[in-house]
């Protein structure tokens, strides 16, 4: 912070009672009931069966990802449509250290997150050489360069791919205690542990990334969104924020790669690096949901799952619709479905906006700004 | 002698990547718009023409004839009524408008062709090669290269010759001061992207004559187009068709070491000049 920011800064707060609040009545009724939620959700092996548990993982993970690339897209304005890079790298990681480290999946998660992260800063330095939109396709060929790198890997079964031990997921950390506690069966309660961490990812990643964007650095984030030329002359250092947010997004995305296909438990390049799995469902999520906000994933997603499960038995038709509603929706309600909701009613669940609250509410002839 | 041979084969698959190059350089110098269904839109050419060869019995380079104008159709109405709309100073709407529309054309494709390879049949010409001392090039891919050049010149002429090209260069360098000296931008960006769809059409003659092709191998075209343009310099077409021989020698280089390695190669090469010569090999423009 320079002197002269600071001197502003109490200049603004100089009437008493002010005070810099993002959260509204509706944000604190809202926090509520998602900690309801996630602790419903939490329970929820214990009260539906196995295939719902199946389809909330999914949903989980999808969310996941969506609000990475979110992060990514909307916020940083990093287009990327290579994320099925760190998907894939965080899958294989995972395969690699089980099958051939003999390490426990849980403890491989972690490190194959790590793996994704140390792959991504190669990548970076590649990829934002390109300028904008050619960025996007950058990212894309080098995601085909790891497709491509892991086809020769013939340790995990070359372009064919392989299957996890049985054994390995079996005997994973924290089974035998669900087992004991719980008297669930094996297979029942590795279902169960991969939807606890696809949650806690879940849940960890909003937080973070609602935590961030009202952190300086979120602030910076926007302000560089808005006009980089202006932000970079007031002091944020751009390529840092973009550079970091890469990695980070990176990061956790390859934990989710692993933590799906520990769930999978048979990897294939072609499917761990699928670019319509893992980037173009995600995109069409984030997009239908609303671009730029945190509550438009989580809506996305929800819209994805319902359309899912009605209209995929309809292969390349449903995947067509769904490419035209997110250029309908791009065209036409650029800020998503959740941007319609919150023009219509105002509604902001996870509010990012400093407002300015308490003091007096003084009434003068001014007019403009002050009246 | 091999060594020249694969040498060859790879400057003239090169031609094919100048080919597929050239509408996507052409769009993002006039309007800044990279087209990600850029591939797709060559795969459905290809479709298109086959059909016009089995329906009417056409000769392919007939059909690509009668085709070229339907592609020109299609661009200028894609251009007008729906990706002119995404134009604007936030990059994000025609990015995700054309991966939207990516997506939808290779499903569309999937839809009413199946998942099977075909390939237009080019009839003697296809084995047909000449000799030039010790070694022999096939004469399709000679008439491809051939064609890439002539597109070049011919773009190249358009655009420094003609009154359409002055409109493009104006447009490119400053809509507002070209829309106040009488021209229509949204016009010049639907003839622009209707001329990328022609060339389009002559890519997708090459590349259903020379092998097989199924409606998912949009992507991959638009990936080789998008590392000719980069290898090459944005802003140069002759740069783009250096690019491409580039990537093309670089390409049946690999695949003469190890089949598996062809595409991979290819990638490692864009990648190496991304490293030591950013903007390029023959940069022009300055963004």
């Amino acid at each position: 912070m320079t002197p002269g920011l600071e001197t502003m800064t109490t200049e603004i707060e100089a009437p008493a009672g002010w005070r810099v609040e993002t959260r509204t009545r509706l944000s604190t009724i809202f926090a509520v009931i998602s900690l309801v939620a996630v602790l419903a959700l939490t329970a929820a092996p214990f009260l539906v069966s196995r295939g719902v548990i199946q389809d909330l993982f999914f949903i989980l993970t999808m969310l996941a990802l969506a609000q990475n690339w979110n992060l990514l897209a909307g916020y940083a304005g990093l287009i990327s449509v290579g994320q099925q890079l760190f998907v894939g790298c965080g899958a294989y990681a995972l395969f690699g250290l089980v099958i051939l480290a003999g390490l426990d999946p849980i403890l491989a998660i972690p490190l194959a997150g790590l793996f994704a992260m140390i792959i991504a800063v190669p990548t970076a330095f590649f990829a934002f050489r390109l300028y904008g939109p050619y960025f996007a396709i950058g990212t894309w060929v080098i995601a085909e360069v790891g497709r491509l790198l892991f086809a020769q890997w013939k340790m995990l079964g070359g372009g064919t791919g392989t299957s996890l031990p049985r054994e390995a997921t079996r005997e994973m950390l924290g089974i035998s205690l669900l087992q004991d506690w719980f008297g669930m069966r094996a297979s029942a309660a590795a279902d169960a542990l991969a939807y606890w961490l696809a949650l806690a990812l879940a849940a960890l990643t909003i937080a973070f990334v609602y935590k961030l964007l009202r952190s300086k650095q979120g602030l910076g984030l926007a302000a560089v969104r808005d006009n980089e030329t202006a932000a970079r002359a007031l002091g944020v250092d751009a390529r840092k924020l973009k550079t970091a947010i890469y990695l980070l997004t990176a990061f956790l995305t390859g934990i989710v790669g692993a933590l799906i296909y520990l769930q999978k438990a048979r990897i294939s390049p072609d499917a761990a690096f699928s670019l319509t799995d893992w980037t173009a469902y995600v995109v069409f999520i984030v997009v239908i949901g609303g671009i730029g906000t945190i509550e438009g994933p989580i809506l996305g997603v929800i819209i994805f799952f319902l359309l899912q499960n009605a209209f995929s038995n309809y292969g390349s038709w449903y995947l067509m619709a769904l490419g035209g509603l997110a250029i309908v929706t791009m065209l036409f309600a650029p800020r998503g479905l959740w941007g319609l909701i919150c023009d219509r009613t105002g509604w902001e669940l996870f509010p990012v906006r400093r407002l300015l609250k308490g003091g007096p509410l003084r009434q003068d002839d001014k007019g403009g700004p002050n009246g | 002698m091999s060594f020249i041979d694969t040498l060859l084969q790879g400057v003239l698959l090169g031609g094919l990547y100048a080919l597929f190059a050239a509408g996507l350089s052409l769009v993002f110098g006039i309007m800044r718009l990279v087209n990600l269904a850029h591939g797709d839109l060559i795969v459905l050419a290809a479709f298109l023409i086959l059909v016009i060869v089995s329906t009417l019995g056409l000769d392919p380079f007939v059909a690509a004839v009668v085709a070229a104008p339907l592609m020109f159709a299609l661009g200028w109405v894609l251009q007008y009524h729906l990706l002119n709309r995404t134009l604007g100073k936030d990059i994000l709407p025609p990015l995700l408008v054309t991966f939207g529309l990516s997506i939808v054309i290779q499903n569309g494709l999937l839809e009413g062709f199946t998942a099977d390879s075909r390939r237009i049949s080019a009839g003697a010409l296809e084995t047909a090669s000449v000799s030039l001392g010790n070694i022999s090039a096939g004469v399709m891919p000679l008439i491809t290269f051939a064609s890439a050049i002539l597109v070049i010149v011919a773009l190249n002429q358009l655009i420094y010759r003609t009154a359409l090209g002055l409109a493009f260069r104006a447009t490119s360098d400053d809509v507002v001061t070209a829309s106040l000296m009488g021209i229509r931008p949204n016009s010049i960006f639907a003839i622009a992207t209707g001329l990328a769809m022609v060339i389009v059409t002559i890519a997708a003659l090459y590349l259903g004559t020379r092998a097989n092709f199924d409606p998912t191998a949009g992507p991959a075209r638009l990936i080789y187009a998008f590392e000719a343009v980069i290898i090459g310099g944005l802003g140069s077409l002759w740069g783009t068709l250096a690019g491409g021989i580039i990537l093309g020698v670089a390409q049946t280089v690999g695949a003469a070491i190890n089949p598996e390695w062809q595409i991979l190669v290819g990638h490692i090469a864009f990648l190496l000049v991304l490293l030591f010569r950013p903007r390029g090999l023959f940069p022009r423009a300055a963004d």
